[in-house]
């Protein structure tokens, strides 16, 4: 099968210096869920942004088939969606609805097409009846489904999602977890919450220092308390590894969101 | 921040005026206010002709006075101060208001002022109470308004509210700590609040614009849907001409 993600040798420096990739191989296939996990300033958002050509390093990368550095950054954007992490920051039109549209209408489709993928996008993260509402009168749980729901409209074939679950209580969390099981697309999520990681994605790289210091199942790299100890990780008290269902967990139906 | 209840749609949402087009109520409201503005003094009967024609506009559209009042009042003193200087520096006839006297002449200039202010005030509270502002920018946009102006407002529209929130939030950590400023020098911190506010807004910016940019942003914001004017826009339109224009022709 094709990769989804293939970078080698990915580096990049911030123009203050910092360095924030520092020679990273990843190969990442379709239809995979890959946790990027590792402690702060490791380079997680930086390898987050160079997947759709935000920021482009030295090295080579091509996602969903396409060369970041020299292909079509249109058609890589369509199929690289970024969920960022503040919802404020990624829902800036005045309504929901304008929203989930905006990356559709930038594809240039059809005002039909994009009514059928606003609909499905927002019905596959529960928010359909809050169309016509402003982002500023929902509560976090809900931006955040939002700003998921609009990157779905745009039918991409890989989903980045930045710290899905920061700052949200357990019950909206556990829903967001639900929400995310039922998406059928490849799946890179950066986050801290290792149970979320260990729950949502067979495989983890630990990404620290802008490099890759493990890569395998998720399972077996969280349950390896001196690797997380030494990159500033560890999972909460109270939760354990064996509690969880074996791998290829149970998922929820195609969801309604598309390819 | 205080007062933000008090904006958004008001009366009743399925009222004749809340349906018609965004243009032909920013065209009707902004026409009324340019004919009082622009009647010369002393031509009452143009002033009330627009209040009379403010009036039945809200009462189509089930606005009730205290909604009125509750927003006009916010913007109206601002308006009225300036020309409450005026009969007192205003030469002329004199009459007597008891400790003090007055131009008569200033007086007449107050009354206008003050008239056509809330003329204007009450159309712009008719348009909010009426109208969403998306809906209203979308109304701009068609009307050729510059594109950057009706991004810059919808940026602000959309990022008020979490401005604000941010504002309040530092304003209840510096109070939890203390901070109650005696004299002008403690009021430092203020603008240190000030500062982190613009630098954590600008900063913000950008990844608003990294956030656009990720899905597929390339200068245009294509719309939804568009608009299109009806007959009950164009009977709206031709009622406000026909009203007022003939009266302000003849004053």
């Amino acid at each position: 099968m094709s990769c989804a993600i293939e970078a080698r040798g990915l580096r990049f420096r911030y123009p203050n210096g910092v360095s924030g990739l520092d020679g990273v191989d990843l190969s990442i296939r379709h239809g995979e869920r890959v946790a990027v996990l590792g402690p702060n300033g490791a380079g997680k958002t930086t390898l987050m942004l160079h997947l759709n050509g935000l920021l482009t390093g030295e090295g080579s990368l091509s996602v969903a088939g396409i060369d970041v550095r020299g292909g079509d950054v249109r058609a890589l954007r369509a199929r690289v969606g970024l969920v960022f992490q503040d919802p404020d920051d990624q829902l800036f039109m005045p309504t929901v609805r304008e929203d989930v549209a905006f990356g559709p209408l930038n594809l240039g489709l059809s005002k039909t097409e994009v009514e059928d993928r606003l609909k499905l996008a927002l019905d596959a993260v529960r928010m359909g009846e809050h169309a016509a509402r402003a982002p500023h009168q929902l509560s976090l749980g809900q931006r955040r489904r939002v700003a998921i729901a609009s990157v779905l409209a745009m039918h991409p074939s890989l989903l980045v999602l930045d710290e899905p679950s920061a700052n949200l209580d357990p019950r909206t969390r556990r829903e967001l977890i639900e929400t995310l099981e039922a998406v059928e697309r490849t799946m890179l999520v950066v986050t801290h919450d290792l149970p979320l990681a260990a729950t949502l994605c067979e495989r983890a790289v630990l990404l620290s220092g802008g490099r890759i210091v493990a890569d395998g199942p998720t399972e077996q790299i969280l349950d390896d308390e001196q690797l997380l100890a030494a990159h500033d990780l560890e999972l909460p008290e109270g939760f354990s590894l064996r509690s969880l269902p074996a791998w290829p967990r149970s998922r929820p139906a195609a969801s309604a969101s598309g390819p | 921040m205080s007062g933000m209840h008090q904006v958004g749609i008001a009366g009743a949402p399925a009222s004749p005026v809340h349906r018609l087009d965004p243009r032909a109520k920013i065209l009707g409201l902004a026409g009324i206010t340019v004919v009082a503005v622009s009647t010369p003094p002393r031509m009452w009967p143009v002033l009330a002709a627009c209040a009379l024609v403010l009036a039945a506009i809200a009462a189509a559209g089930r606005v009730g006075p205290g909604v009125i009042w509750s927003r006009a009042r916010v913007v109206l003193p601002l308006v009225v101060f300036v020309a409450v200087c005026v009969p007192f520096v205003r030469g002329g006839e004199r009459v007597d208001l008891g400790p003090v006297a007055a131009s008569r002449e200033g007086l007449t200039t107050f009354a206008a002022v003050s008239s056509k202010a809330l003329i204007g005030t009450v159309s712009a509270v008719l348009l909010g109470a009426t109208t969403t502002f998306p809906d209203v920018l979308h109304g701009l946009e068609r009307m050729r308004a510059p594109r950057l102006l009706t991004l810059i407002a919808a940026f602000m529209y959309r990022y008020l509210f979490v401005i604000t929130g941010e504002a309040r939030r530092m304003r209840v950590a510096l109070a939890s700590r203390g901070y109650r400023p005696r004299h002008a020098l403690q009021a430092a911190a203020i603008g240190r609040v000030a500062t982190a506010l613009f630098l954590r807004t600008f900063e913000r910016g950008e990844r608003v614009y990294v956030a656009m940019l990720a899905r597929g942003y390339s200068g245009a914001t294509p719309r939804l849907h568009e608009l299109t004017l009806g007959r009950a826009d164009v009977l709206f339109l031709a009622a406000v001409v026909a009203t007022l224009v003939p009266l302000r022709v003849v004053a």
